[in-house]
C-alpha cells in the first residue's frame, strides 16, 4: 500500500496532502485555543454534543435511503431529499390539524404516531411511484441518465409542493409532551425533543438492521445488491425488491422528516435540500452502499457539524463560527473522497467491483 | 414427450444473432451435455432457458408448457435451476443464507430443511463452514455451494454452466461425482462444460455446438467416437 502510494506520486498529491495538513493543524490549534479561553461551559459542549447526535440521527435515517438505493442500484437517487421534505410536509398537515381540532393535546402520543405514518406513508407512496414512473423504464441506460432524472424529480416534486402550498414558512406545531427538557444532574439537561429524536431514530435503525439481516426479503436485498442476475435465478423478483427498497429507504426519510421537523419546526418547499446534501454526504462519508457506513456517517456527520465550528474556529477568533458549519461539513466531505474515497467503512464495496 | 424441450430458438444480444435455431430435447432422468468451444453459444443457451435472455422465436417446453415467455425468476417456480458460470454465489451472505435463497422460491419450511439437510449430506464441507461469508471460501467449496443451492429449489431440471471451470482435477473429480449422484437421486441435467471428455464420461447423449448451431448430436458413447470430435474438442488427433 505504502510503496504503491510513492509509486504513484505526483504534485497534486503532495499538494493535497499539504493542504489536508494544514487543515489537521488548523483543527488542532483552533481546538487548543477555544479550549484554553475556557468561553464555553461544559454544560455547553455538551449541549453541543447532544445537538450534534439528534441532529446526526435524522441525518443518519435520510442517509440510509440514499445508501440502499445505491447499493442495489449503483444510483444516486437525488430526489431522495424531496421524499424526506414531501413526507414531513404532509405529516405537517396531520399534525397541525390534529392540533388545531385539540386532538394532539388529548392523546399526544396516538397523535404523534398517526402523524409518523402519514408522513411515512406519504414519502412511501412517492418513492415507489418515482421508481415506477421515473427510474424503473431506464434501467439498464447509462448511469449518466437516471442521474440526471433524478435531480430533474427532484425539481419536480419541490415545485410541485411550491406550486399547490406556496412558498411562505409555516411554523410546525408546538407538541406540549415534547416541550421542555430533562434535568441529568447538576446544570446538565437534555431536551424532550432530542431524546425523542435519538431515540426513535435508534429504534428504526435498529428495526431496518434486522429486517434486512434476518428476513427473507431483507436477505434476498442483500442477494439482489451483489448480483442481479444470479438473484432472479433464485426466483428473487429482482424489480419486487428494488421497489421494497425505495419504500424502505422513503419510510425511513419521512420518520426523518417529522424528527427533523420537531427539532427546527419550520416547514417549506426546499426544506428538503440541505439536509438532504448532508445526507449525502453522511452516506459517502461512511461508505456509500454500506448501511453501517451510512449510520456512522450521519451521526459522525451531525456530532462533527455541530461541535467543529465552536471548537476549531472561536479560538482562532473567527466571528460567528457557527454561520460556518456547512462549510466545515462540506470541506469534511472533500477531504474524505480525497483521502478515503470509499469512506470510513467502505472497503466492503471496492472489494465487491473488483 | 420430453420433460424439456426446445424448438428453433433464436437469441440475440442487441443486433448479434447469438443462437441461430437450436433444437434439444432432454428426457427424464438423463444427463445431457452440451459441448463446443468458445463463444459456440452454450452459455446463451443456458441462459435462454432459465429466461435470463427472452428468445427472439422458437419454445422451450418443460412437461409441455411453453416458458419463452416467462422471465427468470418466474422459471425457477416452473422447475429448472441453474448453476451459473463463474458459480456466481453471494460472496457477501455466508453459506446458509445462499442456500436459503436457493430456496427463495420454496414456502414450505419442513421441505426446505430437508433440502437443506441433503445439501450438507452430499456437501459436508458446506456445512462445516454454513456460518462464514461465501466470499472467503475456497474455489471448489464455491462451486459446491453454488450446486448445493440450485439444489435448494428441487428443480426438475438442473442446467449447469461449467461447473469444472478454475477447479483443480481433485475438485472436478468430485464435482462429477456429484453431479452423477444427484442425477441418481432424480434430478435431470443439463451441463454445459469446456472439458468435454469428462463431460461425455457422465453424460448419456450430448450435443456439439458451433457458432449458434448444433451441429451434432448423439449418444455420449457415439460422441466420443467421433473423429471430428475427438479432434476438435477431445483433443486426439
Amino acid at each position: 500500500m505504502q510503496s504503491y502510494r510513492i509509486k504513484k506520486i505526483n504534485f497534486t498529491d503532495v499538494f493535497m496532502w499539504v493542504v489536508g495538513a494544514a487543515l489537521l493543524l488548523l483543527i488542532v490549534v483552533g481546538s487548543f485555543l477555544t479550549l484554553q479561553e475556557e468561553k464555553y461551559t461544559a454544560v455547553q459542549w455538551f449541549d453541543l454534543a447532544v445537538f450534534g447526535l439528534a441532529q446526526g440521527s435524522v441525518y443518519a435515517l435520510i442517509a440510509l435511503g440514499y445508501t440502499l438505493v445505491y447499493g442495489i442500484l449503483r444510483m444516486i437517487n437525488f430526489a431522495h431529499s424531496e421524499i424526506f421534505m414531501s413526507g414531513a410536509f404532509i405529516g405537517y398537515f396531520a399534525a397541525s390539524s390534529m392540533q388545531k381540532s385539540g386532538f394532539m393535546q388529548e392523546n399526544p402520543l396516538l397523535g404523534i404516531l398517526i402523524t409518523f405514518f402519514v408522513a411515512m406513508t406519504t414519502s412511501t407512496v412517492l418513492a415507489v411511484l418515482l421508481e415506477r414512473i421515473a427510474y424503473r423504464p431506464l434501467r439498464g441506460a447509462p448511469r449518466l441518465v437516471p442521474l440526471i432524472t433524478a435531480i430533474g424529480a427532484s425539481f419536480f416534486l419541490q415545485y410541485v409542493f411550491r406550486g399547490l402550498f406556496g412558498t411562505h414558512n409555516r411554523a410546525y406545531p408546538e407538541i406540549e409532551i415534547i416541550k421542555g427538557t430533562v434535568p441529568i444532574s447538576g446544570d446538565f439537561q437534555i431536551q424532550k425533543i432530542q431524546i425523542v429524536v435519538i431515540l426513535a431514530a435508534a429504534l428504526m435503525m435498529a428495526l431496518l438492521v434486522l429486517f434486512v439481516q434476518y428476513t427473507k426479503t431483507g436477505k434476498a436485498m442483500r442477494a439482489v445488491s451483489e448480483d442481479k442476475a444470479v438473484a432472479a435465478l433464485m426466483g428473487i423478483d429482482v424489480d419486487k425488491i428494488i421497489v421494497n427498497t425505495f419504500a424502505l429507504g422513503a419510510a425511513l426519510a419521512g420518520a426523518a422528516g417529522v424528527l427533523y421537523c420537531f427539532m427546527f419546526r419550520i416547514v417549506t418547499f426546499y426544506m428538503g435540500f440541505i439536509p438532504g446534501i448532508k445526507a449525502f454526504t453522511a452516506a459517502v462519508l461512511g461508505g456509500i452502499g454500506n448501511p453501517a457506513g451510512a449510520m456512522l456517517g450521519g451521526l459522525f456527520l451531525g456530532i462533527f457539524e455541530s461541535l467543529g465550528p465552536t471548537l476549531f474556529l472561536d479560538g482562532l477568533g473567527i466571528p460567528a463560527p457557527y454561520q460556518l458549519k456547512d462549510v466545515i461539513a462540506f470541506t469534511m466531505l472533500v477531504m474524505v473522497l480525497i483521502f478515503r474515497p470509499t469512506g470510513i467503512l467502505g472497503e466492503r464495496l471496492s472489494k465487491t467491483k473488483a | 414427450m420430453s420433460l424439456l424441450s426446445i424448438e428453433n430458438i433464436h437469441t440475440y444480444y442487441g443486433n448479434i444473432h447469438a443462437l441461430k435455431g437450436i433444437s434439444l430435447h432432454i428426457e427424464k432422468g438423463e444427463i445431457v451435455t452440451l459441448i463446443g468451444g468458445n463463444g459456440a453459444g452454450k452459455t446463451t443457451t443456458l441462459r435462454t432457458i432459465s429466461g435470463l435472455l427472452t428468445p427472439r422465436e422458437g419454445t422451450i417446453r418443460l412437461n409441455g408448457e411453453d416458458l419463452s415467455k416467462y422471465k427468470a425468476h418466474e422459471v425457477v417456480y416452473k422447475g429448472i435451476s441453474m448453476v451459473p458460470e463463474g458459480r456466481g454465489v453471494f460472496a457477501r451472505l455466508t453459506v446458509t443464507e445462499n442456500l436459503e435463497m436457493g430456496a427463495y422460491s420454496r414456502k414450505d419450511t419442513a421441505e426446505i430443511n430437508r433440502n437443506m439437510e441433503r445439501v450438507f449430506s452430499l456437501f459436508p464441507r458446506l456445512k462445516e463452514r454454513r456460518t462464514q461469508v461465501s466470499g472467503t471460501l475456497s474455489g471448489g467449496e464455491q462451486q459446491m455451494l453454488a450446486t448445493g443451492r440450485a439444489l435448494m429449489a428441487n428443480p426438475s431440471v438442473l442446467l449447469m454452466d461449467e461447473p469444472s471451470m478454475g477447479l483443480a482435477p481433485v475438485l472436478v473429480e468430485l464435482i462429477f461425482d456429484i453431479i452423477q449422484q444427484i442425477n441418481k437421486e432424480g434430478t435431470t441435467i443439463l451441463l454445459v462444460e469446456q472439458n468435454a471428455l469428462m463431460a461425455l464420461g457422465i453424460a448419456s447423449r450430448g450435443y456439439v455446438m458451433q457458432t449458434g448451431q448444433i451441429v451434432l448430436s448423439d449418444t455420449a458413447e457415439k460422441l466420443k467416437a467421433d473423429p471430428t470430435v475427438q479432434k476438435a474438442y477431445l483433443g486426439m488427433e
